[in-house]
């Protein structure tokens, strides 16, 4: 009972990411009509994101203190970062909690790329073919991991857990189990909280706003919505922009459970698109059900007595279920018929 | 019009000219070394099987980097259990990818546009990540697969040749002549001709004429009476071939094989080549493949010295911004490079190079009134 | 070949009953069509016209009766399969290979024609290649398009592309051509000289059958008329009996001023 519960949460903070990313891929899809390759850069970027920010926080004064020696009778020198200089321990606690107060940085930041994105390039591939969206998105994401690469290099950038979080947390005893008997990383709990958050928050955006009415209503329609006289082309830069910023800081915050690099946006991209045509192009909620469902059965799949029956499930469960539903159920699980087909 | 007709022969003719003549043009570029030259023609190969699909069909497949890892590895087991002749390696490479692509493109060409695209995708993740975790004791993981001296070698033992290498690792050969630097390219060549002469009879053969309408027109196609299925089906299969043969030649010309080559940004590599020269053109995606090895074997080599020696004219302040901005597009940043260009091609050229090449020729010309076929040189 | 009472019935629908969720499309829909004879299809819109083609070419089940196709029954047939068998469809928009030549257009359905079962001649010039070109820039002589036969095809006018829609059909020699309102959309120019191209066709003594709205069309071509108003066939006749009819002019010609 414990180990499928365990499995179940590890399965949850991989399946949160998916989610958050495939949200973003889905709000897109289904409002844009672009296939956007590009996507799992925006991921990436969010990571980096946190880890300039870490970066920035972290400048130092280097200042030798004579009053103190090394135990080689030299002075020692002082490194203080430079925001602890200025704002005291606010300063030192902005730097324990860097990923966290990344967020901070990182939703302007995806905001101004995403919209410079859709402004950009996506704008002018709303009439050209699926097959032409997923080749200039697919170079763009290249375009950007590059450009990471070239200004923080080939190698991974881990980020550290805020140390009041790190530890685990005694989910066992939350559930009236004894204590200890069910314990998980406290950042996972976190992230996880965060994800459903961030979901909860886009969900509500779309159906409590005006704003998110139209788009729901063009995802159902978009002639429809563009015969009522609404300026879609605006409200796409939003939604792009939006789109961005949930891939951002679902990135941001994934930083201290996986070192990101250059290339974490391609890792992560195919297995997005999966849990969309999973989830069902177009379908919001189908993207986070497949994502949380996928995560959940990656976890499942690579646990020791799984492995040994079926060798080699936990590399391709994902792979696996996406033939399947596609060949079964071409929709996905929540899709509309016929949305994106041909 | 479905035989070659004789712009076609003069075409081929010229195509096999300058395939053969690489080493004497590409000498003042810096690339005529067999192992480079060798490279252009394997992804040539690549690129015009991929097009095949794609330039006809408009059947975007992200998966094709798996049938040219299928044919590595098929050659090197041949290497390994039978003979270190090629012709087995690559008879072998071809028909296993061409099963492999049989299996994968029944499945997949069961969805169109982007569904097939995933497809593809998830299918050839599955080799890969297969290839680096079960399948270990075929693909050797993550070392991927190498010759080892006391393989058995069933012909050659039978047939009691001695294998071309002297005392280290025996070496690939072609009836007992060893397949290395010029001989090796020289048997690319030939092959990619040959490739390239196939291309031209499909697009010219009813049956291209049937890939094209199935890519302009389904609806119609199927209401003309077409069953597509088998179409899509051999179309596919044919460029999964090509794709094995290509990974085949990979083995042959360095006997190694590993999953890497199947990753899907491998695929999308090939993707990039054809679209890059042209896609739906015959020579298009030669010049893509060409194009971008180049880049990434000498664009690659180009470092900050050489940078600094080029601009030296320049005042020293000048020089250095010059050379700070080039660097991150030469050596290691041409990726840069490459998915620049990729979007600006994209954006402004979905033609290809191709295309560019016609436009401005059209732009020379015009006022003469000659209309450029699409595929011309 | 069936005879039916001395008349050749070439297609027979026999109580075709179509419904859409709770709604009844089609209702008991019998009809007969004639070899060699042009049927017309009239009726008002929302009267259930594309839903009798789109079951008759077999894109659309009938929820219970059949269409019998020269003893063939189409039902479950997939639309390649119908088109082998004789039955050539020409829609409302037209339906060309747009980036094809007119020339390549006219040409493919030549191979797909009655053995489109695939047959992977690449290496092969068949030995009807030289005929169906032929073949095909003759047809493109008849109506007209020869000069433009190495045009690309997408960029043709809209009674263009109809031309070298039917062109397609007729390289075919279809035993059967059903045309889904070829002038829907056209100007009065465009109309009349589809209905000339038309009667051109007729003279080639094809079985057509023509579902239409426009009555100058209709009463143009129609050796045969049946009217079809809320899923139901109410008149079935020459056309001036059709004319004439009383429950037509009420459904249908007295209501709608065409």
């Amino acid at each position: 009972m414990n180990t499928i519960l365990a499995q179940l949460l590890n399965g949850l903070d991989k399946g949160a990411a998916y989610a958050l990313i495939a949200l973003g891929l889905t709000l897109v899809f289904g409002t844009l009509g672009v296939v956007n390759f590009a996507h799992g850069a925006l991921f990436m970027l969010g990571c980096f994101c946190a880890v300039a920010f870490r970066y920035l926080l972290t400048i130092e004064t280097v200042s030798v203190d004579p009053t103190q020696l090394s135990p080689w009778g030299q002075p020692v020198q002082v490194r203080t970062p430079l925001v602890q200089d200025w704002l005291g321990d606010f300063g030192a606690l902005m730097v324990d909690y860097s990923v966290p107060f990344s967020i901070l940085l990182t939703v302007p930041v995806m905001l101004v790329i995403g919209i410079a994105m859709e402004r950009g390039l996506i704008r002018h591939f709303y009439k050209r073919t699926h097959a032409e969206q997923i080749l200039v998105t697919f170079g763009l994401a290249i375009v950007l991991g590059e450009l990471v690469k070239s200004v923080f290099g080939p190698n991974p950038w881990p980020q550290p857990i805020p140390s009041d979080l790190r530890g685990a947390a005694d989910i066992g005893i939350w559930l009236g189990m004894e204590p200890r008997s069910l314990t998980y990383p406290m950042w996972r709990v976190i992230y996880l909280l965060f994800s459903l958050a961030v979901i909860g928050g886009v969900f509500a955006f779309l159906r409590f706003t005006t704003f998110g009415m139209v788009v729901r209503a063009g995802m159902a329609d978009r002639e429809a919505v563009g015969l009522l006289g609404i300026n879609i082309d605006r409200r796409f830069t939003v939604v792009f922009g939006l789109a961005a910023v949930v891939a951002g800081v679902a990135g941001a915050m994934y930083t201290p459970l996986l070192a990101p690099n250059y290339h974490i946006g391609m890792d992560f991209l195919v297995l997005s698109f999966v849990v969309v045509v999973v989830g069902g192009m177009g379908s919001l909620p189908g993207a986070v059900l497949a994502g949380f469902l996928l995560g959940i059965l990656q976890s499942f799949a690579s646990m020791t007595q799984i492995k040994t029956f079926l060798p080699g499930i936990d590399q391709v469960i994902v792979y696996l279920v996406a033939v399947v539903v596609l060949l079964v159920r071409p929709r996905g699980l929540l899709g509309r018929r016929g949305v994106m087909e041909g | 019009m479905f035989h070659l007709s004789r712009k076609d022969q003069v075409k081929l003719a010229i195509f096999a000219l300058v395939v053969v003549t690489m080493p004497i043009w590409l000498a003042p570029l810096g690339a005529a070394y067999p192992g480079l030259m060798q490279k252009f023609a394997i992804y040539a190969i690549f690129a015009i099987g991929f097009n095949i699909l794609f330039g006809l069909t408009g059947y975007l497949s992200f998966g094709h980097a798996a049938f040219l890892g299928v044919g590595s590895y098929t050659a090197v087991w041949s290497f390994k259990l039978l003979s270190m002749d090629i012709l087995p390696a690559l008879l072998f490479a071809v028909l296993v990818a061409g099963l492999f692509a049989l299996v994968i493109g029944f499945f997949s060409l069961r969805r169109t546009g982007i569904y097939f695209s995933i497809l593809t995708l998830a299918f050839a993740q599955m080799c890969y990540s297969l290839a680096y975790s079960v399948l270990t004791p075929i693909t050797n993981g993550e070392t991927g697969l190498l010759l080892a001296r006391d393989d058995p070698r069933v012909i050659d033992a039978a047939l009691g040749a001695g294998t071309v290498g002297g005392a280290g690792l025996p070496s690939p050969a072609l009836l007992g002549n060893s397949v290395t630097g010029y001989f090796g390219f020289y048997i690319c060549a030939a092959l990619l001709i040959l490739t390239f002469y196939i291309s031209q009879k499909i697009f010219a053969s009813p049956f291209g004429l049937a890939l094209r309408g199935i890519k302009s027109n389904q609806t119609r196609m199927i209401y003309t009476g077409f069953n597509i299925r088998p179409y899509m089906l051999a179309a596919f299969v044919i460029s999964g071939m090509f794709a094995g043969l290509a990974g085949g030649l990979l083995a042959v010309t360095d006997p190694i094989a590993g999953a890497e080559r199947m990753r899907w940004t491998e695929s999308g590599n090939i993707v990039l080549m054809t679209i890059l020269g042209g896609v739906g053109t015959l020579i298009g995606p030669v010049i893509g493949a060409w194009v971008i090895k180049y880049f990434e074997n000498i664009f690659s080599a180009i470092n900050k010295n050489m940078l600094n020696a080029t601009f030296d004219f320049l005042p020293d302040g000048m020089q250095n911004i010059a050379v700070t901005v080039l660097s991150k597009f030469v050596g290691e940043g041409w990726h840069l490079t490459l998915g620049l260009l990729f979007v600006l091609i994209v954006v402004f050229l979905p033609g290809g190079l191709v295309e560019g090449y016609l436009k401005l020729v059209a732009r020379l010309r015009r006022g003469r009134g000659t209309k450029p076929e699409a595929g011309g040189k | 070949m069936s005879v039916t009472s001395e008349k050749n019935i070439v297609l027979h629908a026999a109580d075709v009953i179509k419904n859409f969720g709770g709604l009844r499309a089609l209702s008991d829909i019998d009809l007969q069509i004639e070899e060699g004879k042009t049927h017309a299809i009239i009726g008002p819109n929302g009267a259930g016209k594309s839903t009798l083609l789109n079951v008759i070419i077999g894109r659309i089940a009938p929820t219970s009766g059949a269409v019998v196709f020269d003893g063939t029954v189409l039902t479950g047939k997939a639309p390649h399969e119908i088109n082998q068998l004789g039955i050539s469809r020409v829609f409302q928009t037209p339906e060309i290979f747009a980036d094809l030549s007119v020339l390549h257009n006219v040409m493919a359905p030549a191979f797909a024609r009655r053995d489109g079962a695939f047959r992977l001649n690449m290496f092969r010039a068949t030995a009807r290649e030289a005929a169906i070109r032929d073949e095909a820039e003759s047809l493109l002589n008849d109506f007209g398009m020869w000069d433009r036969r190495d045009d690309h095809s997408g960029a043709l006018s809209r009674g263009d592309k109809r031309r070298l829609e039917l062109c397609m059909c007729l390289i075919q020699h279809p035993r059967l051509l059903l045309l889904d309102e070829p002038t829907a959309g056209m100007s009065r120019h465009d109309t009349n000289t589809t209905i000339e191209l038309l009667k051109k066709i007729k003279l080639r003594g094809m079985t057509k059958v023509i579902i239409e709205h426009d009555m100058h069309v209709v009463f143009s071509l129609a050796d045969k008329i049946s009217v079809l108003a809320q899923g139901r066939i109410i008149a079935s006749g020459l056309p001036q009996d059709i004319k004439e009819d009383p429950r037509v002019q009420e459904a249908y010609l007295g209501g709608a001023a065409e």
